[in-house]
């Protein structure tokens, strides 16, 4: 068994000086194994997305350490970082640019990494993330979000990563939509072996797509617990225990139906506890 | 139930396009009484559009017709201006997805909603500060003196949306359109600002439109249900129902849902079917 391929321990990241000074990170640690897809959890504020944007090298004001199979991640990162380690961010329409063809914007990172063979290889990825090969010619606003989603995923893919940072990669998108994106990356992940960092804060999401979830408030991992041990809602920790039940307080599809007395227990509780 | 408070029929909104009219929202029925009526449907579904069309918030270029669209004693399609002026906010009150574009940045908390009781003639300066200061109690916000002095930029989310809720809900409405009142919160916030509203609401005895993208949450909140697609009413129906519903979409909409109770291997991808949108033919 080799090294797990990212390690990550005490990660802080703070912002501001003095008074001002927030925390938004406080020693997170934890482990990826090869192959695995890890989820972080937590609501608007809590540093998920933090996280990722100091593993990514986008913030690069973090201490503690980012280590990938074993070796410590360069400050600033390198080409060979950015080889192995991809990200996928959330809005679609904010992260590809808007005066590009879809082909250049994904010829970009080949000419960078000096790859041969350009227009198959964006063929190819196309054709992998499910779109036709006449998307390349097109600009973004002439796609869907669901489409331009699919595009932030080719161009991760180009570079033949073994690691993908997805924060919060199906938000903007509608139900419909996010089924095919997830069904997309799961399928990703197993055929070449990919291993993710998702963050997000449904839980839904992240229960279907990860085998191990950290939870996060306020800066802090405060449980990590497996899939299942969500699903199950076997949790030792009150926020952990609050967040799975407001995401299930108000799903009687997935309880039993017509259940009206269990319908607005919690949330009752929640008004009348302050 | 005695007479609707709103009656709607064969709305129809059509926007000028380069083969004559595209219409956004076709033939939408629906009566409203006391209760609470979901909307949901994916973007794009007119869910939206429908919610704008009663208020005559849509933009000049909009086509707008229907049979009927009768609030009350007031028929919504042939009021003037004036009149829909006194209407909006004053009778039919709308809550917005995020506070954060929706209130005046440049105002305090108070004097948006002493606005908005001067606007609909709720009294005096001094009486529209007395039921400012007491809707934001009833909003259930803690310290209503020191959130009263603050700007939008100084409220959180949750705050924000309870005190949208208090400027809305002041000149005592009868109907509230909630157009994803909750989509830009946290989920354990969403849950404190929906029991707010449907307090505030079920108190004042309005009725409420709440237009979602989320079936699970409309299902569990609403008393009915309209799943909206193409700008079209696929089906209406009772929001217990929703786990059982009939028709095609409704059940795709559900089953694309990541499920929180069982793992599954691959999500079902809606399909659409054409047949679902009716033609000419109603």
């Amino acid at each position: 068994m080799s090294a797990p391929e990212l390690e990550i321990e005490g990660l802080s990241v703070s912002f501001g000086q003095g008074t001002q000074r927030i925390q938004a990170v406080q020693e997170a640690s934890f482990v990826v194994e090869r192959g695995a897809s890890y989820g972080i959890i937590g609501e608007s504020g809590s540093g998920k997305s933090t996280i990722l944007r100091a593993v990514a090298g986008l913030n690069e004001d973090y201490s503690g350490s980012v280590r990938i199979d074993g070796q410590e991640a360069p400050r600033p990162r390198d080409k060979r970082f950015y080889k192995r380690v991809q990200m996928v961010f959330q809005d679609p329409y904010g992260s590809l640019h808007p005066r590009r063809m879809i082909r250049a914007t994904l010829l970009e990172p080949l000419r960078i990494f000096g790859f041969d063979n350009a227009d198959r290889r964006i063929r190819q990825v196309l054709e992998d993330v499910g779109l036709a090969t006449h998307f390349a010619y097109r600009y973004p606003h002439q796609l869907s979000g669901g489409q331009r989603q699919r595009v932030a995923i080719a161009r991760a893919l180009l570079l033949e990563p073994e690691i993908l940072l997805l924060d919060e990669p199906t938000s903007a998108l509608d139900v419909s939509v996010q089924a095919g994106v997830l069904n997309l990356l799961d399928a990703l992940r197993r055929d070449r072996c990919l291993t993710y960092v998702l963050v997000s804060h449904d839980l839904r999401v992240v229960a279907h797509m990860c085998s191990r979830v950290a939870v996060m408030t306020q800066g802090r991992i405060v449980e990590e617990l497996s899939a299942d041990a969500l699903r199950e809602q076997r949790s030792h920790d009150d926020y952990t225990r609050q967040l799975i039940a407001a995401s299930r307080g108000r799903t009687p599809l997935d309880a039993v139906n017509g259940e009206g007395a269990a319908r607005s227990d919690p949330r009752k509780d929640a008004v009348h506890a302050k | 139930m005695t007479e609707p408070m709103l009656d709607v029929r064969n709305l129809t909104v059509a926007y000028p396009s380069h083969q004559g009219y595209t219409e956004a929202l076709r033939r939408v029925s629906f009566r409203l009484g006391r209760g609470k009526l979901g909307i949901v449907g994916e973007s794009g579904s007119g869910k939206s559009t429908a919610g704008r069309a009663i208020m005559r918030l849509l933009p000049p270029k909009a086509r707008i017709t229907a049979d009927r669209m009768q609030f009350g004693e007031i028929d919504l399609l042939t009021a003037s201006e004036k009149r829909m002026r006194s209407i909006r906010g004053g009778q039919i009150a709308m809550i917005l997805q995020d506070p954060r574009y929706a209130l005046n940045p440049l105002k305090t908390v108070l004097s948006q909603i002493i606005e908005a009781c001067r606007i609909h003639k709720v009294g005096t300066r001094a009486e529209a500060r007395d039921r400012a200061m007491a809707m934001l109690e009833d909003v259930h916000i803690r310290d209503p003196r020191r959130v009263a002095g603050l700007y939008p930029h100084e409220l959180s989310g949750g705050m924000g949306q309870r005190v949208m809720i208090a400027m809305m809900l002041v000149p005592s409405p009868r109907l509230v359109i909630a157009d994803e009142p909750t989509s830009a919160l946290d989920v354990t916030v969403r849950g404190q600002i929906l029991d707010i509203l449907d307090e505030r609401v079920e108190a004042q005895g309005a009725g409420l439109i709440f237009i979602s993208h989320d079936l699970p949450l409309v299902g569990a909140y609403c008393d009915d249900v309209l799943v909206m697609y193409g700008g079209q009413i696929m089906e209406r129906l009772a929001a217990r129902d929703l786990g059982a519903a009939q028709h095609p979409y409704t059940v795709a909409l559900n089953d694309s849902l990541p499920p929180l109770d069982r793992r599954v291997a691959v999500l079902q991808v809606p399909e659409y079917d054409s047949a679902w949108l009716q033609e000419d033919q109603p």
